[in-house]
């Protein structure tokens, strides 16, 4: 109860600075009793939907997935401009391939993030997600590394899950 | 010629370049979209432009837009797009993959004749 009352009051905190930033108005009378009306509303609906944890908000991860986000920014680049040097190369020269790639240990949102942080990285997008593995769609054979996406799969549970990264 | 006029320069060049660069990554993903054989391999151009194309031009925006409720707003318009953008290219090649579509998997390189030519 404790633990759900914590999470409640954070997440009313970030609904309020939220819509704050969104609308600028600080002190408007009727408006801003109209946006603290909402953040209630949206909070009740929450709780009474049992959706209060520590998946919906995920303080204690954020800075986690910030580094996460950081080092994955950085493969999107590099990705990035592999694809454009394929896909302009005056002679078009792509062999598409199609590769399962086994998923490690983790939770539901490990495995959503590796799956995710697959599709944004360019040149390799997940197709179907089966039971143990992903089905993943290359644009070219030298995407379909396989090494990489074990890689990729391991800091993602790292960043999910926490532990060693 | 004070120091807040040449970081004001400096801002608008950064805001400048990261725009324009982001516009040329925008360009090719058009481009990659039109020259690739499938469905599936195109997905992979049209990802060039939502990742890199579009996060380029909202930083150079950001830039542009200084120290101020607008630039919050451009930082969650990114956010959104980073996290929304790989969600919505799964179920669009899941749909396709479950209707049976399939996906081209042999070599494609049409001019592949154009070497033994020589004449370019």
């Amino acid at each position: 109860m404790g633990r759900g009352l914590l999470y409640g009051v954070i997440l009313t905190l970030v609904l309020a600075v939220l819509w704050l930033l969104l609308s600028g108005m600080w002190w408007h009378g009727i408006i801003t009793g109209l946006g603290a009306a909402s953040v209630i509303m949206s909070i009740y609906m929450t709780a009474r939907f049992g959706l209060i944890d520590g998946e919906t908000v995920p303080f204690k991860s954020i800075l986690r997935f910030a580094r996460y986000w950081l080092w994955l920014g950085g493969e999107i680049f590099k990705a990035n401009i592999e694809v454009v040097k394929l896909a302009l190369s005056p002679k078009l020269n792509i062999k598409p391939v199609i590769t399962h790639v086994g998923v490690s240990e983790g939770s539901d949102l490990a495995r959503t993030t590796y799956a995710n942080s697959i599709t944004l990285t360019p040149g390799t997008v997940t197709v179907e997600v089966e039971e143990g593995g992903f089905l993943i769609h290359a644009l070219d054979e030298s995407f379909a590394d396989t090494e990489a996406f074990i890689d990729m799969g391991k800091r993602a549970t790292a960043a999910a899950d926490g532990g060693a990264s | 010629m004070s120091v807040g006029f040449f970081i004001e320069l400096g801002l608008d060049l950064a805001s400048a370049a990261l725009m324009l660069t982001g516009a040329v990554f925008v360009l090719a993903g058009a481009l990659g979209m039109l020259r690739l054989p499938d469905f599936y391999t195109r997905l992979h151009a049209a990802g060039v432009t939502d990742t890199l194309g579009a996060e380029m031009i909202i930083i150079g925006l950001m830039l542009q837009s200084g120290w101020s409720l607008v630039t919050v707003k451009l930082a969650l318009l990114g956010l959104f797009v980073f996290l929304t953008s790989p969600t919505a290219t799964h179920a669009t090649a899941n749909a396709a993959y479950k209707s049976g579509l399939k996906p081209i998997l042999q070599r494609f390189n049409p001019r592949a004749s154009d070497d033994e030519g020589g004449a370019s």
